[in-house]
């Protein structure tokens, strides 16, 4: 790809092989056309790409480069100074994974995106990049097993402690030293709500960062920086691939220390996304609003038919009226998800038998593929939590957690409801 | 007695073969890309013990993948070490390291110039955690182990001015005092210096250079004891999260099969190359470590096979010099990372150094001029044309005042 085409930031959708719409300069800053007009379904598949204005390719290249051409000893001093994120080695910035990037912005409603080889790797980079020693950081609810081993293992080794606090005196618990509240919503694995206006409020108040791992909701259900939340992190692993097949994670937001998630966090932290990864994390974005849609359909469905099945002590489902927090969730969500946990009552045994007993759930960790999953988060997921912690939050020995897939609705209501009677 | 040709045949043996599993289902020879994220877990007991540890097998590819564990086990075979844990990036490795094994209060002490991410690692991050670091000279190695110091860090040859630092010195050092000690191989490769076999505790590298050799994939390695891997990547990978993908993964296995017949004739270019420009107008200084003027010559010779594929020139006339040198080339490429089979340029003062504050890069020898060529496998005799020309261009920008 010539220089003029490949500092190209503003090539619209239109362009014709060899248009290059370049301005000139090299340097614009202009970032890659977003196509952030249409509603969520018309970016989920346009957003982020053009068509290769130089050989008039639909689908995106793949840039499979660890380096690029610098033009001149100053245009790439130049480049540095400006942006040292921009276009010179891969591990800081790379078209194809700003594409990536890109999209995932639209469809938040975010200013910017860094993608991340993990979710981890995203979710680690925001605490190195916005943290320093003596900083604490509160946290709402159950968090992921990795996440909180991040906050209650690896950070204290540096000066960083986490403390976990219940949404009701988050006000009263802030702390001079707190310097973040990190939640996630729905919560794995038993879907637990927590109310993103009302900690963007209390961050305000206080003049704290906020941050909310949106991975189990995705943008097409919960968009939470439209609700005041500064960071939102992904892993990408999950429904945004969609298929299984890849790992990446992402930072976004809207504010200034973005720049500094990408410019330390990712470029010292080296969690960087491969390029093939971040075609494939494209290509699966690009349907997300058709199998969020599905997911949900599917889980809701699941859900009703195992909440009267004998041997089940309860179900987890946002969309059921009897979770707790069904109702922020009706508000903050367009719809309630594809995940569901259920609860048997003959514990690890009855748990053990359901999920050896179904047939289009693979027992496997993970979620967010189009292929339905289930494991025993006691057994897998959660085997780390200490187990006071998870009896406190509802993980006991019989919860099974469901990533209900967008195969058909009435064999998967059939599977599971064959597994439930086998178990009970 | 170490037969030579034997060490060598045994290397290229390794190099093609270790760590490749071809598939039992249907044959297939090549590794298979697992472009998985996850992995059946068969019953619920066997889930359990697998997450438990109590069972080998993969549940999640951020903690296991048997495509980048082919990669691992191959990288462990050249280097000669117990084990090695695969990273999305040589500073996903790095970070990795020092995130695993330090702690608030700790101290580095590292042999300089380092890589400036690697640098910016230790001076602009890590003292965010309560982490410092200090540089040292190599005869002031011993003399600086305080009570906080707690690993030893250095490249050899480093980035971009290639100095030598002992190995063997590190590793007595830092045994002697009860730290660790890490070095990143990614210049040399184990091809031509294994530092785990001169005693040194882990080894990194950014794999994104010469063990995937044909710049198109970014990736890292720690290599080491079993021990402190297993702490590396329980802690590191798992939660720093810098994974290498399955399909880069496969690229990399690719292109460390072909490590023994790549690095000598990059070696062989860098030496033509290194002479030539020693006797071109205009030229100041060539640093290459297979000169026998070389400051540490001596211990290059003894702890390397060969003196690697990249060589540094400084002109007379600076910085402008440079950029006239970089212009004038017509076949090798002005870009950033090294290690490919194609040639590269840049002046690292203005690009891969340009974060440093001057009087770092000052300190380090780093000349606002000095230009770091990384010598690919073309033909020696097209190199030696293109750098001869491209610094006789740079010989008419005057010389600048010292």
């Amino acid at each position: 790809m010539s220089d003029d085409a490949a500092n190209d930031r503003a090539s619209s959708g239109d362009s014709i092989p060899g248009d290059a719409g370049d301005d000139g300069t090299g340097d614009d800053g202009a970032d890659v056309e977003r196509r952030t007009e249409g509603a969520f379904a018309t970016r989920a598949v346009r957003a982020g790409h053009s068509p290769d204005a130089q050989t008039g390719a639909h689908a995106p290249p793949i840039y499979q480069t660890a380096s690029f051409l610098l033009r001149s000893v100053e245009h790439g001093s130049r480049l540095r100074a400006d942006d040292p994120a921009r276009d010179t080695y891969s591990r800081a910035g790379n078209p194809t994974v700003r594409e990536a990037e890109a999209k995932l912005a639209a469809l938040e409603g975010t200013a910017e995106a860094v993608a991340f080889a993990s979710g981890m790797g995203a979710i680690t980079a925001l605490f190195l990049s916005v943290l320093r020693q003596g900083d604490e950081v509160l946290t709402l609810g159950p968090i992921y097993s990795d996440t909180r081993a991040v906050l209650w293992e690896l950070l204290p080794a540096f000066g960083i402690t986490a403390r976990r606090v219940e949404a009701s005196e988050l006000d009263s618990a802030i702390a001079s030293n707190t310097r973040l509240i990190y939640v996630e919503t729905p919560s794995n694995p038993t879907l637990a709500i927590i109310d993103l206006a009302a900690v963007a409020g209390a961050a305000r108040r206080h003049g704290l960062l906020t941050a909310a791992d949106n991975t189990f909701a995705s943008p097409y259900l919960t968009r939470p920086a439209e609700h005041g939340i500064e960071f939102v992190v992904h892993s990408a692993t999950k429904y945004l691939g969609g298929h299984g097949d890849l790992l990446a994670g992402f930072v976004t937001g809207n504010g200034d220390e973005l720049e500094r998630v990408r410019s330390v966090g990712l470029r010292l932290g080296g969690a960087s996304l491969e390029p093939h990864a971040a075609f494939l994390l494209m290509r699966g974005m690009r349907t997300l609003h058709l199998r969020m849609a599905a997911h949900c359909r599917n889980a809701g469905a699941v859900a009703r038919a195992l909440e009267t099945a004998p041997g089940v002590s309860r179900v987890h489902y946002p969309g059921l009226e009897d979770h707790s927090g069904h109702d922020v969730a009706t508000r903050q969500m367009s719809d309630f998800g594809g995940m569901v946990a259920v609860d048997f009552a003959g514990g690890r045994a009855s748990a053990t038998r359901f999920v050896e007993r179904l047939e289009l759930f693979d027992h496997a960790v993970s979620l967010g593929d189009v292929c339905s999953l289930a494991c025993v988060s006691s057994t897998t997921t959660h085997a780390s939590v200490p187990p006071e912690e998870r009896a406190r939050d509802g993980i006991t020995d019989g919860l099974v957690r469901l990533s209900v897939g967008v195969e058909d609705e009435a064999d998967l209501v059939a599977d599971v409801l064959a597994a439930a009677a086998a178990a009970a | 007695m170490h037969d030579v040709d034997a060490e060598l045949a045994a290397f290229a043996t390794r190099a093609v073969r270790a760590g490749q599993v071809s598939d039992g289902a249907t044959g297939a020879h090549a590794t298979p890309i697992y472009q998985s994220s996850t992995f059946l877990l068969g019953s619920v007991e066997r889930g359990s013990q697998l997450f438990a540890g109590e069972e080998a097998g993969d549940v999640y590819s951020r903690v296991g993948n048997p495509t980048v564990r082919a990669a691992e086990e191959k990288l462990a075979a050249l280097e000669g070490t117990e084990a090695a844990i695969a990273f999305g990036s040589g500073m996903g490795a790095i970070a990795a390291l020092f995130l695993s094994t330090l702690r608030q209060g700790d101290e580095v002490v590292y042999l300089g110039p380092l890589y400036g991410g690697t640098r910016g690692l230790l001076h602009d991050l890590l003292p965010r955690f309560g982490v410092s670091a200090r540089a040292v000279d190599d005869d002031q190695l011993a003399a600086a182990i305080g009570p906080a110091t707690r690993l030893i860090y250095g490249e050899s040859p480093t980035d971009p001015t290639m100095a030598i630092h002992d190995l063997e010195h590190i590793a007595t050092v830092a045994r002697t005092h009860g730290v660790l000690s890490a070095v990143d191989n990614t210049f040399a490769t184990p091809y031509l210096s294994r530092p785990a076999e001169l005693g040194i505790d882990a080894v990194v590298h950014s794999a994104t250079k010469y063990l995937g050799g044909h710049g198109d994939l970014l990736a890292g390695f720690v290599a080491g004891s079993s021990n402190l891997l297993a702490e590396v990547r329980g802690e590191g990978l798992r939660h720093i999260g810098s994974v290498l993908d399955p399909h880069a993964a496969f690229l990399l296995l690719r292109g460390m099969r072909t490590l023994h017949l790549r690095m000598p004739t990059h070696c062989h270019n860098a030496r033509a190359v290194a002479q030539a420009l020693r006797e071109t107008p205009g030229v100041s200084k060539v640093h290459y470590p297979g000169f026998a003027d070389h400051p540490r010559h001596d211990v290059a010779a003894r702890q390397m096979r060969d003196f690697g594929g990249m060589v540094a020139v400084e002109f007379a006339g600076g910085r402008q010099a440079a950029g006239r040198f970089l212009d004038s080339l017509t076949l090798i490429d002005h870009a950033v990372s090294l290690g490919d089979v194609a040639s590269l340029a840049c002046v690292p003062a203005a690009s891969t150094h340009q974060l440093l504050p001057a009087e770092a890069r000052r300190e380090a020898g780093i000349a606002d001029g000095l230009v770091r060529l990384s010598l690919g496998v073309e033909d020696p005799d097209d190199l030696v044309a293109d750098v001869v020309n491209a610094a006789r261009h740079a010989a008419e920008v005057a010389a600048q005042p010292i």
